[in-house]
């Protein structure tokens, strides 16, 4: 792209600073090579942590047992409730407790290759080691992981994988090891050594020279701007689907912490690498607000199929298994059902653009008829009860009777903010954790990977990390009343002034559809580069529109939704048109990002290693000018770079 | 079909508040409580008056911010099922239906229907956990837990903390809300080490935060989304029962 051109001098090689040797070494010679804070001086740090999800609450529980003083933020009411509450099927580690031949090696392998060969080997193989002691932590904290009759832990499959690493708590996995989470934060409060604060929403990044010293948020129920100072910033605020529009995301996620850390000079790493997930319920009507997910763990015992004739209106049950198109069992005999999220929506897409959906339209079924046959109602029951109950309450369709009805939705967003092997950005003293950094799954993440990798952030990397950091860099104390933190301040209120100034006649939610739209249209599924380019110039009208003719009622000083979310849709706003960006100039289809000038003859991801085996991160320029473009390069010496087979 | 609306509508903390009609046009049997609420509200942001401020996040029932006193009842009328879970098909045409916030003393109403509820969020804080340091842990399976108290572990570790327990209740109790947390750890083996501690202490806060007793009415049952069993106040007597006997 000719933006690359006129930036050419402004790009950065980015090196992620992790250590050499051999893999299964690294992270052990690194925990030795980094530098330790004293129990004694680590009370006089101060860490700022956005996001009280599986990474941040992690995060904040532990570091507080270290001895930092921490100050936590969360925009919901409680802690508890961050978007990490609504993962269903489980997570992965390398325990082997099944014998079935699953290793550390292996997990790291699946992992790499499931993320089409666009991620770090060095941090997905620490990320698999640090699984396993993930679950003895959280068996310890009291999670009430789903067990065998003999009592020990049970396991189930995920896609992607020919092995059962899968520790589940029925359908509401994210939930229980959230609540462990959440209680070790709750404890960490009790004892005084962390801060909390709901409530409340980041709304800017305070870089002092160079160094992110704080940030800047207003209180939700009083409308109260502060800024808040401290030794090193967290951010683990969660994935950004929801510039989509409908996304299995909860209402409130949002880009903001990790957009205003853009324009910060944050990068933006791969942004346009976005999973749309293969079974969620299919979108209803107009006034629809968001889509539900039914778990991948339903892939263990549900098959996929639709009729082989176009436009074929008949029921399900009425369609012969002779005139059924298994789809994914025909074409990828040896994982079925079960190949990775990113093929198996591109399928369903390909059977419903062939008029073979349901009726004609876009959805596929995910059927059990077999499995209650073969296994009786009650272990379906058991296995998946809550997301059979939750999908009979949505489409009023029982589906122990009739098979789902599915259809692929935005789901997870494997870009975010560049982070070095330490989690650290390129700017110093920002640390980014969970879903919102880019680091462990490459153009594609594997099911029940993203709550191992959130718990691996917050419980055993980033506490390790963030102490080399201070030990090294060693901040001075910095008070919120610097002029730094008094000019973001006053950017923030301004901000927030004219937004509330805007009392045009379309309402912020239309505004965000309208955006959504755009995005699936062209930038979901597949992409090509025509669309990509239609799509950014449809957003900059969207958004100039935005800024002159939204309806922004209230006021600012009180409890005002429709402040919040005109606040976060203006950056989707943005977000967006750096997505298409991002998708144009890499041409190439990997994972998730699937560019359809570039498509092997069976219609699979083609990928481009000469040009583009690399991370592209993203750094603000200014308000009108071409972001620039840097590279990682990513080297792979332990897996070897293969076209992915599931066949 | 068309609703009539009787929502309350309160400005802040001290304003006294009060109710206000609205009409629901066109409401599609598909559409849940709250996306009805959202047209609603899309209506009143178009010709520029302020919304219906409501709580609400995952819209899939799990994440218990969602709360809403509907037509007198926690949640609605479905059982087992979350406000943002309920869909328009569980009422008719012409149906006239009452929208209030939570009505408990320990949770305040800050707008319209949003309400307060840290409080629960201190009764964890003063003891609704395990300790356990990060890294100190042996191996998962080297303590087997038989899987009848796992199952029935994780039948009380299902509570999302909604308060729609409190709601319910004449007495404004917590009592669902902190035996159920109570009963969850005491049914692991790692949970009871800090058993007897921790019921004293949660139903220490419990009162502190001023939330009422429980006179078994169970009305706090019938209201839970996760449908969480009363059995749990029970062990939760029994367990405060047992620590005051041991003296601590
Ligand atoms: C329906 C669903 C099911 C899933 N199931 C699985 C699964 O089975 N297995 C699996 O591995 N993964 C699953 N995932 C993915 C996984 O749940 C998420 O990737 C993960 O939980 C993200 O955790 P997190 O800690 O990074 O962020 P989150 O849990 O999203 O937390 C973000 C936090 O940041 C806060 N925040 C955000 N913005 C701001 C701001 N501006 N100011 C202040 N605070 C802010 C929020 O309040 C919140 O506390 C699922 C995801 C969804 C949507
Ligand atoms: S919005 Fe999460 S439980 Fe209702």
């Amino acid at each position: 792209m000719s933006s690359d051109m006129s930036n050419s001098d402004r790009v950065q090689k980015l090196h992620a600073g992790g250590p050499t040797g051999p893999i299964e070494k690294r992270w052990d010679q690194h925990r030795f090579d980094m530098k330790l804070v004293n129990p004694a001086n680590k009370r006089k740090f101060d860490v700022i942590i956005v996001g009280s999800g599986l990474a941040g609450a992690s995060a904040a529980a532990t570091m507080a047992e270290l001895g930092y003083n921490v100050k936590v933020f969360c925009y919901q009411d409680s802690p508890r409730r961050a978007h990490s509450i609504a993962a269903q099927g489980g997570i992965n580690a390398a325990k082997n407790y099944q014998n079935d031949g699953d290793s550390i090696h292996r997990l790291f392998y699946d992992t790499v290759k499931g993320g089409d060969f666009r991620a770090r080997e060095s941090n997905v193989y620490r990320l698999a080691q640090i699984s396993v002691n993930i679950i003895d932590q959280a068996v310890a904290q009291g999670v009430p992981f789903a067990r065998e009759y003999g009592g020990l832990l049970d396991n189930r499959s995920f896609g992607g994988a020919q092995v059962s690493r899968t520790f589940y708590a029925r359908g509401q996995t994210g939930q229980q090891l959230l609540l462990g989470a959440y209680q070790a934060l709750e404890k960490a409060i009790h004892s005084g050594k962390v801060k909390m604060f709901p409530r409340t929403e980041m709304l800017d990044l305070v870089v002092v020279d160079g160094v992110a010293r704080g940030i800047v948020t207003r209180n939700l129920v009083t409308g109260k701007v502060e800024a808040h100072a401290g030794h090193a910033v967290v951010l683990a605020t969660g994935g950004y689907s929801n510039v989509f529009y409908l996304s299995t995301n909860a209402m409130g996620c949002n880009a903001t912490a990790a957009w205003r850390a853009y324009k910060r000079g944050a990068f933006f790493a791969n942004p346009c690498y976005t999973q749309i997930h293969p079974t969620c319920i299919p979108v209803k009507g107009e006034y629809q607000s968001k889509l539900t997910l039914m778990s991948e763990s339903l892939r263990n015992d549900g098959r996929v199929w639709v009729s082989s004739k176009q436009g074929d209106t008949r029921k399900a049950k009425d369609i012969p298994d002779a005139e059924r198109d298994y789809y994914l069992e025909r074409k990828y005999p040896s994982f079925g059902n079960l190949v990775p999220r990113d093929v198996a929506s591109r399928n369903a897409k390909y059977v419903c653009d062939e008029g073979r959906g349901v009726g004609g339209g876009e959805a596929v079924y995910l059927d059990f008829r077999d499995a209650i046959k073969r296994d009786g109602r009650d272990v379906i029951a058991a296995k998946y009860g809550n997301l059979f109950h939750m999908y009979h309450k949505i489409t009023a369709e029982d589906p122990y009777e009739m098979p789902m009805k599915i259809f692929p939705a935005p789901h997870y967003t494997m870009g975010g903010l560049w982070v070095d092997y330490n989690l650290m950005s390129n700017l110093p003293g920002l640390h980014v954790i969970g879903e919102a950094n880019f680091s462990d799954h490459g153009s594609n993440r594997l099911g029940a990977s993203a709550l191992m990798q959130g718990l691996a952030d917050g419980y055993f990397v980033l506490p390790y990390t963030i102490g080399h950091f201070l030990a090294t860099h060693k901040p001075e104390t910095m008070g919120a009343d610097h002029p730094a933190f008094v000019a973001a301040k006053q950017e923030v209120e301004g901000r927030i002034d004219g937004i509330v100034a805007n009392n045009g006649s379309e309402t912020v939610d239309s505004f965000h559809r309208k955006l959504g739209r755009i995005m699936w249209n062209h930038c979901g599924m597949s992409r090509n580069a025509e669309g990509l380019r239609s799509a950014i110039d449809e957003i900059k009208d969207l958004r100039g529109r935005f800024w002159q003719n939204v309806s922004v009622t209230g006021q600012k000083g009180s409890l005002n939704q429709v402040l919040e979310r005109a606040g976060r849709v203006a950056d989707f706003l943005e977000l967006g048109e750096l997505m298409c960006k991002d998708a144009l100039t890499r041409e190439e289809s990997c994972g998730g990002h699937f560019r359809e000038e570039h498509q092997t003859p069976e219609g699979e991801a083609l990928r481009d290693d000469e040009k583009f085996c690399h991370a592209a991160a993203w750094g603000y320029e200014g308000e009108d000018a071409e972001p620039t473009r840097h590279v990682e390069e990513l080297d792979f010496e332990y897996v070897k770079l293969t076209q992915r087979s599931y066949k | 079909m068309n609703l009539t609306l009787h929502v309350w509508r309160q400005a802040g903390q001290d304003d006294n508040g009060g109710f206000q009609t609205y009409e629901a046009k066109d409401v599609s049997p598909d559409m849940s409580f709250l996306e009805m609420l959202d047209v609603v509200n899309e209506g009143l942001e178009a010709s520029g008056q302020e919304p219906i401020a409501f709580d609400h996040d995952c819209r899939e029932g799990i994440c218990g911010m969602c709360s809403l006193q509907i037509n007198g009842v926690p949640h609605g009328p479905d059982r087992g099922t979350t406000t943002c879970q309920l869909h328009m098909r569980s009422f008719k045409d012409g149906d006239t239906v009452v929208i209030e916030p939570w009505r408990a003393g320990p949770f305040p109403v800050l707008r319209d229907l949003v309400v307060d509820r840290t409080a629960l969020d201190r009764i964890i804080e003063s003891g609704g956990y395990i300790s356990v340091r990060t890294g100190a842990a042996q191996d998962a399976n080297a303590t087997p837990v038989n899987k009848a108290d796992a199952d029935e572990a994780f039948e009380y570790a299902a509570c999302i903390g909604c308060g729609a327990c409190v709601a319910a209740c004449k007495n404004a109790s917590a009592s669902l809300f902190t035996a159920a947390k109570v009963s969850h750890l005491a049914r692991l083996p790692q949970g009871q080490v800090e058993r007897y501690e921790r019921v004293v202490s949660m139903v220490a806060q419990m009162d502190q935060e001023g939330f009422g007793s429980c006179t078994n009415q169970y009305e706090c049952e019938a209201a839970c989304p996760k449908e969480i069993s009363v059995r749990a106040i029970a062990q939760m007597n029994r367990d405060f029962l047992v620590a005051s006997l041991r003296g601590r």
